[in-house]
């Protein structure tokens, strides 16, 4: 049984006498104890609001959530506010982009670690706060005792995000949803960040949920990869299938306009032209279709399903790349 | 053949650091660019990368005279930028133009395109008459690939990739023949990413503009760059061919940056060596003695503690780096130790002591 099982999630917000907007429409996936899956797209796909839903973190005005979050057999979006919390922080973990604002200003990093072990196990605050030293060292934060006394400001944003990673890791949680969590952060840190969190992930067992918008990043870590695209997944396949062979237009153009470091440099990049805003509602047709280069005339008229592909995952196209023949 | 538009000898940019209640007291200073020397060649690209807070962004708008350069000197086609004053050096600044980041807060929300790019003409005295800007504008606004249309809009209700589009005509309405372009495309996705590569590209084809272009990101430097410059906390490490650069990394800091980048491609993250490097960025107000990158270097020997390296020639190739065992580290003979991770502080300001902030501990389970 996959740990989480996310079934047709889908969010709408809508504000009084404003038209609704279908933030994630529908969408499906599985992650297994011990994966590492990552939700990939731009700006705007719904990504991001995937994770919160998940979470149930988003506002609770103005928002309609349908679909079900299967977490271990218990559908998270019916528990009460009460029982998620339970939840929350002890076997769901979560480390967002910008540690800065994730972190609380005027209490010292020590507590706000503390607080986690105290709250979910119940542990007394010395036993917490010996604990908690013990974890800001496990994530490479040096000279812990004397860490626990200081505030988030007196960090540095690769060592705050590190004690984001110490406070999410804090309960042993099952699943850890990392919402970009290298994005604020400079090359040379994020391979630090990323290095450590594939070595807990490895040792502790945890399944990592991650959310990103850098393919680098997707390929180094990600055992199955979803591709969103205006709040559908467009695209699902496993690491190696899915950088080999891209078989969804939208995947296929995003790998090939991002320069590669290690490629010859080439003339002019390959560009999906229009931007992600030109776009036609799902149930009118295939999202992509205003900027795509294999647009059919089955891409216009009804929504495109999902269909399972031999490779074991799925994919969201009429007119998909050919396969490349392996030479 | 190639002729040195640019060229910048031991530019020096340092911003005081004040302290005091009543009086403004300097108690030091953060050597932001800290003896920078480069040439860029008429109608190539220069790239400087680097990671945050090495000084790459203020050593493009010191270049402009955005910020007044602390010493050093610059110059701009035999012209020495840094001797203009007043009109003269406004008037100068029709040469080189300025395209930076954000779009969205570098344009004005309340000026439609038209005013924003006229603006630019009067400033230049280049407005002479309407029918002749309209033209000019709309053959600008043709070369970045906006409908004439976009004229009467508002920056609002452009996408960001548009937008870069409109910051890059603003640029480039008044003809200048250097662009500085402050981190053209981080802000934007992906897919649109690659749009402004290959417009800032074809611009240059038919315009022969020269551009110094200021990225973190090494992939999109190396794409545009015909020369890449690697900043660290405030001067060059090393400068090179962009393939030099990747093919033969020289300064440590080159390799770990190189080895940091993900790429992606599984097969080739999977086999990859990497360099991590221990720690942070230290303090540019107070940076270490001798090579300022020996604190994170898993190569620093006590010479690196003494001496600060100068940028130098490697061989004939023209690659230079700053690094005083260059030869060795790029021949194998030096091995690579364990660096200590030592914590530091984001800001030089006086860290408030623990004690004497009263913080709530009984905060009630949420």
């Amino acid at each position: 049984m996959p740990l989480l099982d996310v079934r047709d999630l889908s969010v709408v917000f809508q504000r009084k006498g404003t038209r609704p907007v279908t933030a994630v429409d529908g969408v499906s996936f599985t992650v297994e104890p011990g994966q590492t899956v990552g939700l990939v797209g731009e700006s705007g796909c719904g990504k991001s609001v995937t994770s919160l839903a998940i979470m149930g973190l988003l506002p609770r005005r103005g928002n309609r959530v349908g679909g079900e979050v299967r977490f271990d057999g218990t559908d998270l979006l019916t528990l009460r506010p009460r029982d998620l919390r339970d939840r929350r922080g002890r076997d769901i973990g979560m480390i967002f982009q910008d540690p800065l604002s994730s972190l609380n200003p005027v209490i010292p990093l020590g507590l706000q670690v503390a607080e986690v072990l105290e709250r979910h196990q119940g542990r007394s605050r010395q036993a917490a706060l010996r604990e908690a030293r013990g974890l800001l060292d496990a994530v490479g934060i040096p000279d812990p005792a004397r860490r626990l006394k200081e505030f988030p400001h007196q960090l540095s944003g690769g060592m705050r995000q590190r004690a984001l990673i110490a406070i999410a890791l804090a309960c042993k949680p099952r699943l850890l949803i990392a919402d970009e969590p290298t994005t604020a952060l400079d090359v040379t840190i994020q391979a630090q960040i990323l290095t450590l969190l594939k070595d807990l992930v490895d040792r502790s067992g945890t399944a990592l949920m991650m959310i990103t918008h850098d393919l680098g990043v997707v390929a180094g870590l990600c055992d199955t990869v979803n591709v969103l695209y205006a709040g559908k997944v467009v695209e699902r396949a496993g690491r190696h299938d899915l950088f080999a062979d891209p078989r969804h237009p939208y995947t296929h153009g995003l790998l090939q306009s991002v320069p590669r470091l290690d490629a010859d440099r080439g003339g002019r990049l390959h560009q999906i032209r229009g931007s992600v805003s030109d776009n036609i509602p799902w149930p009118e047709g295939c999202a992509f279709a205003p900027r795509c280069d294999r647009v059919n005339d089955a891409c216009i008229g009804e929504t495109v399903p999902l269909a399972p592909t031999h490779r074991g995952g799925a994919l969201r196209c009429t007119n998909p790349v050919p396969q490349e023949v392996s030479a | 053949m190639s002729e040195a538009l640019l060229e910048v000898e031991d530019l020096k940019v340092h911003f005081p650091i004040k302290s005091g209640l009543l009086f403004d007291r300097t108690v030091g200073h953060v050597h932001a660019v800290d003896g920078v020397s480069l040439t860029v060649d008429r109608g190539r690209t220069y790239g400087l990368v680097g990671e945050s807070g090495c000084g790459k962004s203020t050593l493009g708008r010191g270049l402009l005279r955005l910020v007044e350069p602390t010493s050093g000197r610059i110059t701009f086609d035999g012209t020495d930028v840094r001797a203009l004053k007043g009109e003269p050096m406004r008037l100068f600044r029709r040469r080189m133009q300025m395209v930076f980041q954000d779009p969205m807060s570098s344009l004005d929300p309340r000026q439609s395109v038209e005013s924003l790019l006229v603006e630019g003409l009067k400033a230049h005295g280049l407005h002479k008459g309407k029918a002749e800007a309209q033209q000019r504008l709309r053959t600008t606004l043709d070369a970045v690939g906006l409908p004439a249309s976009a004229l009467h809009r508002y920056p609002h209700e452009f996408s960001g990739g548009q937008r870069q589009r409109i910051g890059v005509a603003r640029a480039l309405v008044i003809g200048p023949e250097l662009i500085v372009a402050d981190e053209p495309v981080s802000a934007l996705d992906v897919s649109i990413q690659a749009q402004v590569v290959n417009l800032l590209a074809d611009l240059q084809d038919s315009l022969g503009l020269t551009y110094l272009v200021i990225a973190h990101d090494l992939a999109v430097v190396r794409h545009i760059s015909d020369t890449i410059g690697v900043m660290y906390l405030g001067a060059l490490v090393e400068e090179a061919d962009g393939d030099q650069l990747y093919r033969r990394p020289l300064h440590p800091y080159t390799r770990a940056l190189l080895s940091a980048v993900p790429i992606p491609d599984p097969q080739v993250e999977d086999r990859r060596e990497r360099i991590l490097l221990a720690g942070d960025l230290p303090s540019p107000a107070d940076p270490p003695s001798g090579c300022r990158f020996r604190t994170r270097c898993p190569w620093s020997q006590s010479r690196c503690a003494e001496q600060r390296p100068e940028l130098r020639a490697f061989d004939d190739s023209g690659q230079r780096v700053a690094c005083h065992f260059a030869e060795e580290i790029h021949s194998g003979t030096l091995a690579m130790h364990e660096v200590r991770t030592e914590l530091v502080r984001p800001d030089s300001a006086p860290a408030v002591s623990p004690e004497l902030i009263t913080t709530r501990t009984d905060l009630p389970a949420p």
